[in-house]
């Protein structure tokens, strides 16, 4: 077995666990649930952490903070000039005129698709990602092959995921090693012109954000 | 450290697999490693640096074998436990009695509450204010320094002793190095610096492509 399929069979077990979760109260809970449930009970315990604070940033997390928010703002750059070129010289002030801003200290820097250039961001050290525009990353991110593969053969994990980019095209990737997090702009694409910013913003995916799509004039997903 | 986590480079992982209308969380024991993190870390136990640096310690193996939620749960009860907060322990006994004892902490910190999670910014902090001058304008070549430092780093291995050009200056930082060690923030330039595909993986590379690094004072010299 591979390290990669090893990494993947656990996050099936994840899935597993919460299966088991649903299963009903007969079945024994799985050592991670044991131990994660000891943890909070400790730290509740302790006054160290507010449940009422833990749901909160869950339900944050989990249902308002997420792709649509970047989708918005790569909308807004398509319709109005003057934003596009606010959001490219300062993206943390950019997103924060849409309302968007940064729990941690962050800085938001926003790089743009041209016909010439195609960006792709990774964190190869851990899993850097713009929570404030995009929500939590999903797993293949944080995959090891991602992480591993990105920096070094960004052309054959895009070819992978369906997008070949022209060898005359500059590919340019951006690892998050530092506290600035990467949006990549995508291109507008053909025949959308005059499109009201709220329809556009139905096409953007978290996937084109992140540089491994590009955006089709049909909404797909994710 | 010239840790598993520095992953940049490597082969054999396989392919990159999308997960079609992924759910945020996995399992309910994410949401609460998650949240718990997230909470305790904003209250000022430790910063971020300490935070990534506690999870690149897992042994190599556990870490390659592990998911994101499971390498976050290792590297909080390492903090908690080394920070004196909850000690590992006090979990296992919890594990096997949930009425099971622990030690009151009378001077901790106190708990985030829901309207602290409005605020942007926690104590941890990690853009500085202080007035320090850039070593390295946009423009010039740089090299980063070929190093092994023991402890953290942000300066990933494929990047040590190769050649780039500074492409931005983002200004001044706590230097995760060091305060991940605990050493204080040692406040320094953090700038993009753009590397030749060719200058980092030989000639197999495309000719016009880049990867940007995002590198301290401290890991850069004269190019």
């Amino acid at each position: 077995m591979t390290s990669d399929s090893h990494g993947h069979d656990r996050e099936h077990d994840a899935h597993d666990d919460d299966v088991q979760e649903h299963r009903g109260h007969d079945a024994p809970l799985t050592d991670v649930e044991l131990r994660v449930r000891a943890v909070e009970s400790l730290l509740i315990d302790k006054g160290l952490v507010d449940p009422a604070a833990l749901d909160a940033l869950v339900d944050t997390y989990e249902t308002k903070v997420g792709p649509r928010n970047g989708a918005k703002i790569v909308a807004r750059a398509w319709v109005d000039p003057a934003y596009r070129q606010r959001l490219l010289d300062d993206g943390s002030a950019a997103a924060v005129e849409l309302g968007f801003e940064a729990a941690e200290s962050e800085q938001l820097v926003v790089v743009a698709n041209t016909p010439q250039v195609h960006n792709l961001v990774v964190c190869t050290l851990c899993s850097c990602y713009p929570w404030a525009v995009l929500g939590l990353p999903p797993v293949w991110y944080k995959s090891n092959a991602y992480r591993a593969r990105a920096v070094i053969d960004p052309r054959g994990v895009l070819a992978e995921l369906g997008l070949q980019v022209p060898p005359d095209r500059e590919v340019r990737v951006w690892d998050s090693t530092s506290e600035v997090r990467y949006l990549v702009l995508p291109e507008q694409p053909a025949g959308t012109d005059g499109w009201p910013e709220e329809r556009l913003a139905e096409l953007v995916t978290r996937d084109a954000m992140i540089g491994v799509a590009a955006v089709s004039d049909r909404v797909t997903a994710p | 450290m010239n840790g598993v986590h520095d992953l940049g480079g490597m082969h054999g992982f396989g392919p990159v697999e999308i997960e079609r209308n992924e759910p945020v969380f996995h399992a309910a024991w994410e949401r609460r490693v998650f949240a718990m993190l997230v909470a305790v870390r904003k209250a000022g136990h430790w910063n971020v640096d300490q935070s990534r640096f506690a999870r690149e310690k897992m042994p190599p193996v556990d870490y390659l074998a592990s998911s994101y939620y499971q390498r976050w749960l290792y590297g909080f009860q390492s903090l908690l436990d080394q920070k004196g907060l909850v000690s590992r322990a006090e979990v296992a006994a919890r594990i096997d009695d949930p009425a099971s004892r622990f030690e009151r902490l009378p001077d901790a910190l106190p708990a985030v509450t829901v309207d602290d999670l409005q605020s942007p910014s926690g104590p941890d902090a990690s853009k500085s204010d202080a007035d320090v001058a850039p070593r390295f304008r946009v423009g010039e070549r740089v090299m980063a320094r070929l190093i092994q430092p023991l402890g953290h780093t942000r300066l990933p291995r494929y990047a040590r002793g190769r050649r780039g050009t500074v492409i931005r200056d983002h200004g001044v930082w706590v230097l995760p190095d060091s305060s991940a060690s605990g050493l204080g923030p040692n406040p320094q330039h953090c700038y993009g610096v753009r590397f030749a595909a060719r200058e980092l993986w030989g000639d197999a590379a495309s000719a016009g492509d880049s990867v940007h690094v995002d590198l301290w004072d401290d890991h850069l010299e004269p190019g």
